[in-house]
């Protein structure tokens, strides 16, 4: 769906993004991840050209972009920004109807596609006449999202969507996220400098350093299989965790009582410890672990 | 003296038809110049938060301009635009620019980029994410500068006075010239209302919500049309001709209102400052001016002075004052100062002030060619006998005076003399004698009728603009009040005048006051 191919940026004689190139499959969740200043960022804005790169070719559905005019391209791709980017001085309904508006859409269909994606994305309707101020962080970039998918889009880009709310808004809200089927069917292209957030989220993660790709791949390949140390010295304080989170039980070749072949050990373990006393099982999972570990 | 005693609101109420003139005139010159100002600074500042690059230069221009001293601004408007509401409008326009332009800028370029970033990244064009989104969240800031430049529009407005623009300026500079405090606050007063019930009235716009802001932004204009059209409310007798007074001259008994009571004459009047009215008066933008009789710029511009046939302009004849006590100091003294007495008529004198003001030649040489002109100059004797201090006043025909004195008492005597020229106004040069600091100075009769002994309407009256009484009477009291002599008078009167070009004039065959009158009424 999405091919980025060989792109640079330089801002004066500092090369942001060097020399990256990666492809992004129709209904996958791509994730760049790095620290700040990897050039992350800079990758996802010259998706939808918010930044022209200095070289190299970007795809969308085999169309080249440079192509497109930037305004037809740019409604065409949601865009969700960490501080959530939304017009203080429009209402909710005005907010989300942003594009549908550009896009000329009658009254009744923006309408009929609000209301769908409130009740998606657990929005009350008495917010609508509200204006952003006077909702929380949460609801905030919520009336983001709903702004960015009410048109329908193929293509979401997200940068740092959950970065500016709180810990537990943001496990709340994640959830929702990977929940939300709307989401399933989108192509996504997701920048975030929380490791966990990444694996949490992600088909695919690139990693970035220094404008280039250190590695891109499934979670457990960067678990498992990792390029070189920079990987290895990334992942390392939140090792275990990530590989509870991102091994499933199919990757173990283990069938345990009470629970889906398709759950991560993380889930697994949460399961079994709310539904009464499973001291075998757990042992029985840690062991496949321990053995899928060393392998 | 009585209007002194009048109370403020009853001179308001008297006045009302021109108060209520003059405030819909200040009105409309702070909108107009502001709706103006709105047109050029809006888009300037939209570009200059666009191209960055430019807004350095933009807002360094706008801020030299905003630090030009407004009368300063205002002179240098009359050659390019003349005087009245051009000039005006434009000095006021430049004032208010400043503002506009630097919160239109720093309002757009404060608008949080993630918000600007967002508009772009929906697919916004440039003109939308300007109209739909930089314009509407840098409204509040926009506003706040439209309100500043109103504020600073109403107080410069008082100026426009100066250059025949109207406004509550002509009450503040008339009361300031004829030392009238109710004058004064009838203009002071209405216009600071004004200015504090506009930054109300825009303090509230700018803090409306968002919705209401919007209508409200939108009605802005219209509002702004609407209360520019308030200076074309006021409508003027027409007349043929068109006068020019002082703000001085306006509220006089010996000046308009004399004129209106005993000549009886309607002219359209607008008021000006005496520094740009002759000049004006020679470009043929007003008619009829009022000046002094002497003044130098009568001979530059090629101006008559009509006839006062009803005499209400009192006599203001020139004569040294002298202490009583020096006179008496300096025996050969008085015989010394009559040397001048009789010797310069109005024309002559005219002539040495053109010579000075406008030539630009020291007033030493100008005294001096006089005097070796009139067989009156002697080289310098001894100057050994005791210094005699001259004082004058801060216009160039009391130096040349002091300075023909000054070569006559060195020429004539062996005293010393001492000059302290320049002593500002009537009060400190007046001072200055009564102190002893000086032995003498040239006074009008006038001035010393009416500046230093404020005589009575009655006893004014009575002297009935006789030269002679006027001069008997000066002289007496000055004898009996302050120990002072009144020498022989030097000849020339340097009173208000009634002034009109040459040409005009003798086109229409006005030689007099009351030939004016008859020409106006057919």
């Amino acid at each position: 769906m999405i091919k980025v191919d060989h792109i640079s940026k330089s801002f004066g004689k500092v090369k942001a993004v060097d020399g990256v190139s990666f492809e992004v499959a129709e209904g996958e969740n791509l994730i760049l991840l790095g620290t700040s200043g990897c050039g992350k960022t800079t990758t996802l804005k010259m998706i939808n050209r918010l930044i022209e790169p200095t070289s190299g070719e970007i795809y969308i559905a085999n169309k080249n972009i440079k192509g497109q005019q930037p305004e037809e391209l740019r409604r065409g791709i949601g865009y969700v920004l960490q501080n959530n980017g939304l017009f203080p001085h429009y209402t909710v309904a005005e907010n989300i109807a942003i594009v549908p508006q550009l896009l000329n859409w009658s009254k009744k269909q923006t309408e009929h596609r609000m209301h769908e994606l409130l009740e998606k994305l657990h929005l009350d309707k008495s917010h609508l006449k509200t204006y952003p101020k006077e909702l929380s962080g949460g609801q905030q970039q919520r009336v983001g999202l709903a702004r960015a998918l009410v048109a329908d889009p193929p293509v979401l880009l997200m940068d740092e969507p959950f970065g500016a709310l709180d810990n537990v808004t943001r496990s709340k809200i994640q959830a929702e996220f990977k929940a939300l089927d709307e989401l399933k069917r989108k192509t996504i292209v997701m920048v975030t400098h929380d490791v966990q957030e990444a694996f949490e989220l992600g088909d695919r993660i690139c990693l970035m350093d220094k404008g280039k790709i250190v590695q891109c791949g499934s979670p457990a390949d960067l678990l498992f299989k990792p390029a070189n140390s920079f990987v290895r010295y990334f992942l390392k304080e939140q090792k275990l965790l990530l590989e509870f989170k991102s091994v499933r039980l199919s990757d173990m070749e283990v069938k345990i009582d009470g629970v889906h072949s398709d759950d991560t050990v993380w889930s697994a373990m949460d399961k079994l410890k709310n539904s009464g006393n499973h001291t075998k099982e757990l042992e029985q999972l840690m062991t496949a672990f321990y053995q899928y570990q060393s392998e | 003296m009585n209007e002194a005693q009048q109370s403020l609101f009853e001179f308001m109420r008297q006045q009302s038809d021109k108060l209520l003139m003059q405030t819909l005139q200040h009105i409309g010159l702070t909108f107009i110049s502001l709706f103006l100002a709105v047109l050029v600074g809006l888009p300037l500042g939209i570009l200059i938060a666009r191209r960055v690059k430019l807004s350095g230069a933009v807002l360094a221009v706008a801020g030299i301009l905003q630090t030009i001293p407004s009368i300063a601004l205002l002179g240098f408007m009359i050659p390019v635009l003349g005087i009245g509401i051009k000039p005006a409008i434009v000095a006021l326009l430049l004032y208010a620019l400043l503002p506009i332009i630097r919160n239109t800028y720093t309002g757009i370029t404060g608008v949080d980029a993630a918000v600007k970033e967002a508009a772009v990244a929906m697919g916004m064009s440039r003109k939308q994410i300007l109209t739909k989104v930089e314009l509407p969240l840098a409204m509040p800031v926009i506003l706040a500068g439209i309100r500043t430049a109103t504020v600073i529009n109403v107080g410069v407005a008082t100026l426009a006075s100066y250059i025949a623009a109207g406004g509550l300026g002509e009450f503040i500079f008339g009361g300031i010239s004829l030392n009238n405090t109710n004058m004064i606050l009838a203009g002071a007063i209405p216009a600071a209302l004004l200015a504090i019930i506009f930054d109300f009235g825009l303090s509230r716009v700018q803090h409306l919500k968002f919705k209401k802001l919007k209508s409200v932004t939108l009605a802005l204009p219209f509002l702004l049309i609407l209360l520019s059209s308030f200076y074309f409310i006021p409508s003027t007798y027409g007349s043929k001709l068109t006068a020019g007074f002082t703000p001085e001259f306006m509220g006089r008994q010996d000046g308009n209102l004399g004129l209106q009571s005993k000549y009886g004459l309607k002219i359209n009047t607008i008021v000006i400052s005496d520094a740009v009215m002759y000049k004006a008066c020679y470009e043929k933008q007003l008619d009829v001016i009022s000046g002094y009789s002497t003044d130098g710029r009568l001979k530059a511009y090629d101006l008559v002075v009509l006839d006062d046939d009803k005499h209400i302009f009192p006599p203001y004849y020139a004569a040294p004052v002298v202490r009583e006590d020096a006179l008496k100091k300096f025996p050969e003294l008085e015989k010394i100062l009559n040397l001048l007495a009789g010797e310069i008529n109005d024309s002559t004198m005219t002539e040495l002030n053109y010579r000075t003001d406008y030539l630009h030649e020291s007033p030493e040489k100008v005294a001096k060619d006089f005097l070796i002109a009139n067989n009156l100059w002697k080289s310098e004797r001894a100057g050994n006998a005791g210094t005699v201090r001259i004082g004058s006043k801060i216009f160039g025909e009391q130096y040349i005076l002091a300075n023909m004195y000054s070569m006559l008492i060195k020429g004539y005597s062996d005293y010393g003399v001492s000059t302290k020229t320049g002593l500002g106004g009537t009060k400190i040069v007046f001072d200055a004698l009564n102190n002893d600091q000086i032995d003498f100075y040239p006074e009008y009769t006038g001035t010393g009728l009416l500046a230093i002994l404020q005589a009575s309407p009655n006893t004014v009256n009575a002297l009935s603009g006789d030269k002679d009484k006027t001069y008997k009477y000066v002289k007496t009291e000055f004898k009996k009040r302050y120990q002072m002599r009144w020498l022989q008078p030097i000849g020339f009167n340097n009173a208000y005048a009634l002034m009109m070009r040459q040409k005009q004039a003798s086109a229409l065959r006005v030689k007099s006051i009351s030939n004016l009158k008859t020409y106006l009424n057919n």
